[in-house]
């Protein structure tokens, strides 16, 4: 699964941070609150209580109200995941055109239920609601820097997750 | 061909760059109100356009404008919503990604006739790469002094700043919107107070969709009256239309409002007909949220006069036969599509996305999901379809905000329109399961008519 990492938000991170804040008028610091997770997120791989209580101290506000956020917005996984998190369309439009069939694929390529990660910790994958991307479905993204994959097909996905086993970091 | 004004130039290699964008004659319409207009010009002029807000309501933006309160010594705010999660619904995305500058242009524009220092792109969270896109092109701008202090030596000082969100359907939703860009969950307000008096921490706050803002550049440039003549109506002019589904150039199209449904499904210049040869089914005009048509209704009315591509044409009939024009999401479906899996699959979407502020919506998306499901699995019962409309009945109109009509409305028009799929599906459960219903009778012409004379008796 994930390398074990020091949860503490670096120097440059910091600073990231501080620019952040620069966005909002004085006093509305806690409107950082998301594009901080994001960032802590792309850092530390998801989002654990020790991340979030992190993002709390940084943004001098409580855990609680770091919490309820991420817990609200799908985007924030508040849950160990694979290094790679495909995140499939399945809403209507991208279902038209066969997002189904590639979910159900990818289900049995890699032993796994929706919502699940593979064995060897590579994979996680998550059925998500429609991403905007209706006209060039089926379509899945891959966080942190959310790319898109577009016209999928069982081929590309193949494709797809051996170039993702072959990345070295 | 059709009037282009927001896609103008996005076959224009390196328009996604300040300098070519500039070259093409972007930024006139900042050179042009910060040197000869006042912001109440500006207004007035948005006004006369009759631009109608593109993000799904259809309110006039002139209006919405003039309705921001100005207490002196507050701030003021534009919100841009880029959250763009309605199923079927895509243009704003496509718009960012290739015209960046158009919506930068358009917001320093807005921003102006607001008397916004500050402004916000607030992004799905999903679609980083276009937040990258919008702050490289912030960049841009204000390093060619279009943002920042002093712009052009006009004493007027605006910031633009991108906020991404973090996946949920209800930012989309203005006043949840402005919960999210404050850090809070996205639980949407009790309104009043309306974003104009009280929206971003508390201030007077105006919230537009991406399209309503970039179009506001082609309005102050040319005239409102110019703007006005385009279209049809009270459907003034162009309008994105996300095409999805079914189709064999699915994709978005900018049309003139007006536009007969019939040509832009079937005209090589826009979807270029059914995929594979099928039929046409049904069709969702404007986003999963608003009711979905049979062939027949949507081609053309039960008057018999063919459906446009305008606010009024397709509402024609209520909802009894029409629909909405909504935010242009058009999705298509063909003979094989199964309505009943469709409904059950939005009711799910809406089921997910619902915040759960109100119990009707709370608990109705949940049930209609439920009941859906059991039908499309074959284990329905034909009270199913009862239950799955009153449920429908009691979350309309009793909830916060419209997520809850807009999780309504799908399943209404579906049961309305489509109830012997239903019955089928109860029926047939085996048949159900390994097949579909087919085209039935839905594209089966309207009966005509019976002339007004004939009423009359
Ligand atoms: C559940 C829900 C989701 C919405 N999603 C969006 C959206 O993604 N983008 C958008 O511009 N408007 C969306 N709206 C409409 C906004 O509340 C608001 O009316 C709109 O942003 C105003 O801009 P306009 O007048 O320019 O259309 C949504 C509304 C609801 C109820
Ligand atoms: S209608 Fe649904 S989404 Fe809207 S406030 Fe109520 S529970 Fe939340």
């Amino acid at each position: 699964m994930l390398a074990v990492k020091e949860i503490k938000f670096s120097e440059e991170m910091l600073k990231q941070v501080d620019e952040i804040i620069k966005r909002y008028p004085e006093g509305k610091e806690k409107s950082a609150l998301l594009p901080v997770l994001h960032l802590a997120q792309a850092e530390f791989g998801w989002c654990s209580t020790e991340v979030m209580d992190q993002v709390a101290s940084v943004l001098n506000i409580k855990p609680i109200e770091v919490y309820e956020v991420a817990t609200f917005y799908t985007m924030f996984h508040v849950k160990p995941v694979g290094k790679y998190v495909l995140e499939v369309c399945r809403t209507g439009p991208c279902c038209l055109v066969g997002a189904e069939k590639i979910i159900k694929y990818l289900e049995d390529k890699l032993e796994i239920k929706e919502g699940e990660t593979s064995a060897d910790g590579l994979f996680t994958v998550k059925g998500v609601e429609c991403l905007a991307a209706c006209g060039t479905g089926p379509v899945l993204q891959i966080g942190p820097e959310y790319t898109f994959y577009e016209h999928l097909t069982t081929d590309s996905v193949d494709q797809l997750l051996e170039d993702l086993k072959g990345r070295k970091q | 061909m059709a009037q282009k004004i927001l896609l103008k130039d996005i076959d224009v290699p390196g328009i996604e760059t300040f300098d070519v964008f500039r070259k093409q004659g972007g930024y006139s319409a900042v050179e042009k109100v910060l040197k000869t207009m006042s912001p109440e010009d500006v207004v007035e002029e948005v006004k006369k356009s009759g631009l109608r807000g593109r993000g799904g309501a259809g309110f006039p933006t002139g209006m919405k404008w003039s309705f921001l309160a100005k207490p002196e010594g507050v701030p003021r705010y534009l919100v841009c919503n880029a959250d763009e999660s309605e199923p079927g619904t895509f243009k704003d995305r496509y718009l960012m990604t290739k015209l960046p500058h158009v919506l930068i242009e358009g917001m320093i524009v807005a921003s102006y006739a607001l008397g916004a220092n500050t402004s916000y792109i607030y992004v799905r969270g999903e679609m980083m790469p276009q937040i990258r896109i919008l702050e490289k092109a912030i960049a841009e701008a204000k390093a060619a002094g279009f943002l920042g202090e002093n712009i052009l030596g006009s004493g007027y000082d605006l910031e633009i700043y991108v906020q991404p969100g973090g996946g949920a359907y209800i930012c989309g939703e203005e006043t949840a919107l402005l919960e999210s860009l404050e850090g809070k969950r996205g639980n949407p307000r009790i309104k009043p107070p309306f974003p104009a008096i009280a929206g971003l921490y508390g201030c007077p706050t105006v919230v537009n969709n991406v399209e309503s803002i970039a179009a506001t550049s082609w309005i102050v440039l040319n005239g409102g009256d110019e703007y006005a003549k385009i279209g049809i109506g009270r459907s003034t002019g162009t309008k994105l239309i996300s095409a999805s589904g079914n189709i064999n150039k699915p994709g978005v199209y900018e049309i003139e409002l007006g536009l007969p449904v019939e040509e832009f499904i079937y005209s090589d210049e826009y979807c270029g007909g059914i995929a594979n040869g099928k039929r046409l089914k049904a069709v969702v005009a404007g986003g999963s949220s608003v009711p979905i048509l049979p062939a027949n209704l949507i081609l053309r009315t039960v008057n018999g006069e063919p459906r446009l591509m305008s606010y009024e044409s397709l509402a024609d009939g209520g909802f009894a036969s029409g629909t909405m024009l909504g935010s242009g999401g058009f999705i298509v479906m063909d003979e094989d599509a199964c309505i009943v899996r469709n409904t059950w699959n939005f009711s799910r979407f809406y089921h997910h996305e619902s915040c759960g502020q109100c119990s009707p919506c709370r608990e109705g998306t949940g049930w209609m999901e439920k009941i859906l499901h059991r039908i499309e699995y074959g284990h329905g019962k034909m009270s199913d379809i009862d239950l799955l409309w009153d449920v429908q009945r009691k979350i309309e109109g009793n909830t916060i905000c419209p997520l809850g009509d807009a999780a309504a409305w799908p399943v209404a028009s579906a049961i309305r329109h489509f109830r012997d799929e239903f019955e089928w599906h109860v029926n047939e459960p085996k048949a159900a399961m390994e097949g579909n219903y087919g085209l039935a009778h839905y594209a089966d012409p309207l009966p005509v008519p019976a002339a007004p004379s004939e009423l009359v008796k």
